[in-house]
């Protein structure tokens, strides 16, 4: 029971984390049409950033000031380079973005080497907040889940509640209309991509200490927010969501089951699960859980 | 345009590349440069099958290393038994084992891959790349886990007097695979399939109405290609002597995005040019810096940015200027170009190597360029690169709107000729 509520609340924590990544990716997608490949990368770059800012002024720092650069990065990619792609057609921004992934890996092999580096979870953080049953559940956790609510929630007001939230939602339909009506569209395009950077910055900042920050982590990554896009739905943030907590809880629970089958344990398949739902969903149901359209 | 079969160009074309094949050993003399022609022709077979989707299917894939990986473990599997002595096939057609291997995954993989298009098959052509590679290293009884299977390719009686021990039959070999799978790959543009993938790719709303199945067509041809994905891997894996799960890898599904978009999407020939250009990056490139895949990745954005139709289309886009007699009007603007490039790149080399050389612990900080030495650690070592980099952009800026103002008065002028 204790092994199941704890498992239950890890599985909740990774799969906020992996929310948040992939709830920008759904905004930018069915906003721009772009699937930006590069997501993870900056998921990855908002990691090592609170990594340098960290060792040089702390973790609250970090905490802020990461993600802002992330946001800042992702908003000159979009200002520089997708917009210059854009006329060439979603295929080549695709690939632009693809690109970029490669780019933004070798810099971070160039500036902070080959191995992880020491980006540790802050004294005030690190400990136990509860016990249950005897085994503890660490402050980090708890923390995580708590800065991705709070973002969630945020972005979820901002979105509903402003002024520029409701041009955001109406450009993602009427981009026309709404350039008709005196708005800067392409101005909005960039501002959702580098929240949409910023927001992975973020999930970096807080994933990047409880798992490890290494240059291979925007790879390990990158593929299962792609699965959540395509199990939820393209374009469906509620099916992000559930999809997300799905695949989250999913891989916690299968990494940390000790049954096995035909000489195969679970932990071994863990990797292979979420591609495996993503191709049962596509054979049974092909626009995702939440999807509204087939194409 | 008229059809016309017996078209001599063409021959002459297909002629000359087959002479190609067979002088290039003799050309470029030496272990390295043999190497590195083995690899350019697997290469070549694996980036055009793989525009057999993206170009002509229009199928952005993100996983195809699937298929020549897994034509690749068939065929080591059959290697290593015809080693035991329980089977006897001779070795110059075991890539059609691989290709048939290839083409049985494809059957198997393509039928959820093309299900949809565009970047939804994108995302699913990764998931199941993903997938398959970590299959791999979950069975390492059957695929050998990280470290791979690794086997011998000289095997049984020669055949036909071909041991396939010296590095050159293996040229040849490869040599023979390439240029019959070029021609086999050719030849399918011009069927039906062929052109029904093209429908497909420019309007499958279209293509449907006129009683296609577009996901039957996309399937048909996403096996074709993976037929050919499954010989070149076989022929890798004749190579190498050693097949691993990097040989399914989504590295090896990027690398091969990479060549043939950088050779040219849009034209049946640019996937070779990406390929050759491609070797010679990862394997003469890479023994030079440890950026080389920066510097691949960079070469590849600025494509994606400013040709989008590859090197394949550059160098189509001279034609016409080249038959009306007008080149020499852009060699200067060109030479200014591609010296303005040239000093731009000095500078961001010389960047990105002080970069590395203070991240890499041991590793010395100087740089000594022209006998000219800098040291990473000092400000005006950063400050002469960086002035190299901004003046070779500004003088690039500059010179790339020369040739734009030459390149479209002279379109102007040919095409009121023609008109």
């Amino acid at each position: 029971m204790e092994f199941f509520l704890v498992q239950t609340l890890n599985g909740i924590s990774y799969g906020l984390l992996l929310f948040m990544l992939s709830s920008g990716l759904t905004l930018v997608f069915s906003l721009m049409g772009v699937l930006n490949f590069a997501h993870a990368s900056f998921y990855m770059l908002g990691a090592y950033f609170a990594y340098q800012v960290s060792v040089k002024i702390g973790f609250w720092p970090a905490l802020v000031v990461a993600p802002l650069l992330a946001g800042a990065l992702g908003m000159l990619v979009e200002r520089f380079g997708l917009r210059q792609v854009h006329k060439h057609g979603h295929v080549a921004e695709l690939l632009f973005t693809f690109g970029l992934a490669y780019l933004i890996e070798e810099a971070v092999h160039l500036i902070w080497g080959r191995a992880a580096v020491e980006y540790r979870v802050p004294v005030e953080l690190d400990g136990p907040l509860f016990h249950i049953m005897g085994s503890q559940y660490p402050i980090y956790r708890g923390f995580m889940m708590l800065v991705s609510v709070a973002m969630l929630v945020s972005i979820w007001a901002a979105l509903t509640r402003t002024r520029i939230g409701l041009v955001i939602q109406a450009a993602l339909t009427h981009p026309q209309t709404v350039e008709a009506l005196g708005h800067n569209v392409p101005r909005v395009f960039m501002l959702v991509f580098g929240g949409g950077a910023a927001l992975a910055g973020l999930a970096g900042v807080i994933g990047g200490n409880a798992f490890v920050t290494e240059p291979g982590m925007a790879a390990a990554v990158g593929p299962i927010i792609f699965v959540i896009v395509v199990v939820g739905g393209m374009g469906s943030l509620a099916g992000a969501f559930v999809a997300s907590l799905l695949i989250g809880c999913m891989q916690t629970f299968a990494v940390s089951l000790d049954w096995s089958l035909a000489g195969i344990s679970i932990a071994q398949v863990a990797p292979v699960l979420p591609y495996l739902l993503m191709v049962l969903l596509l054979i049974f149901r092909p626009k995702g859980l939440m999807g509204t359209r087939e194409g | 345009m008229k059809y016309a079969p017996l078209y001599l160009g063409r021959w002459m074309l297909w002629g000359a590349s087959a002479l190609l094949f067979a002088v290039a050993p003799h050309v470029f003399k030496g272990g390295f440069a043999l190497t590195l022609l083995t690899q350019m022709g697997t290469l070549i077979i694996f980036a055009l099958s793989y525009n057999m989707l993206l170009g002509q299917g229009g199928m952005l894939s993100f996983g195809h290393a699937v298929y020549s990986g897994l034509g690749a473990y068939g065929v080591v599997h059959v290697l290593n038994f015809m080693g035991k002595g329980s089977l006897v096939f001779p070795v110059s057609l075991l890539p059609l084992v691989g290709g048939l291997a290839g083409l049985a995954f494809g059957l198997l993989f393509g039928y959820v891959t093309t299900r949809r298009a565009g970047t939804t098959f994108a995302l699913i052509s990764l998931g199941i790349g993903e997938m398959v590679f970590a299959c791999v290293l979950m069975f390492p009884g059957l695929f050998g886990g990280e470290a791979g299977i690794s086997t011998n390719r000289v095997v049984g009686q020669p055949f036909l007097g071909l041991s396939f021990g010296p590095a050159l039959q293996v040229y040849y070999l490869v040599a023979a695979w390439c240029f019959l799978s070029m021609a086999a790959m050719f030849a399918l543009t011009q069927t039906p399939l062929g052109r029904m993938a093209n429908a497909v790719r420019d309007n499958p709303e279209r293509a449907e109405f006129v009683g296609y199945n577009t996901q039957r067509v996309r399937f048909l041809q996403l096996v074709l290609s993976s037929f050919f994905a499954g010989v070149s891997g076989a022929l890798s894996c004749i190579n190498f002597e050693i097949v691993s799960a990097e040989n399914v890898s989504a590295i090896r599904s990027g690398g091969v995005l990479l060549a043939t978009y950088i050779g040219g999407v849009p034209f049946f020939f640019g996937p070779i040019i990406g390929a050759i250009v491609f070797v010679f990056f990862v394997v003469a490139l890479s023994g030079f810096t440890r950026a080389w895949l920066l510097y691949l990745g960079l070469f590849f954005v600025l494509m994606v940015m400013y040709a989008p139709g590859g090197i394949a289309a550059l160098i189509v886009m001279q034609f016409p200027v080249i038959r009306a007699g007008r080149w020499r009007e852009l060699l200067g603007p060109y030479a200014l170009a591609a010296l303005a490039a040239l000093v731009a790149l000095a500078g961001l080399i010389g960047l990105v190597e002080m970069v590395y050389r203070l991240s890499e612990p041991g590793a010395s900080t100087v740089l000594t360029v022209l006998g000219v030495s800098f040291d990473a650690r000092g400000a005006a070592s950063w400050f002469t690169f960086a002035a190299v980099l901004a003046a070779g952009l500004a003088a690039l800026r500059l010179a790339a709107r020369r040739v734009g103002e030459r390149w479209s008065a002279l379109q102007l002028e040919l095409q009121s000729r023609t008109a």
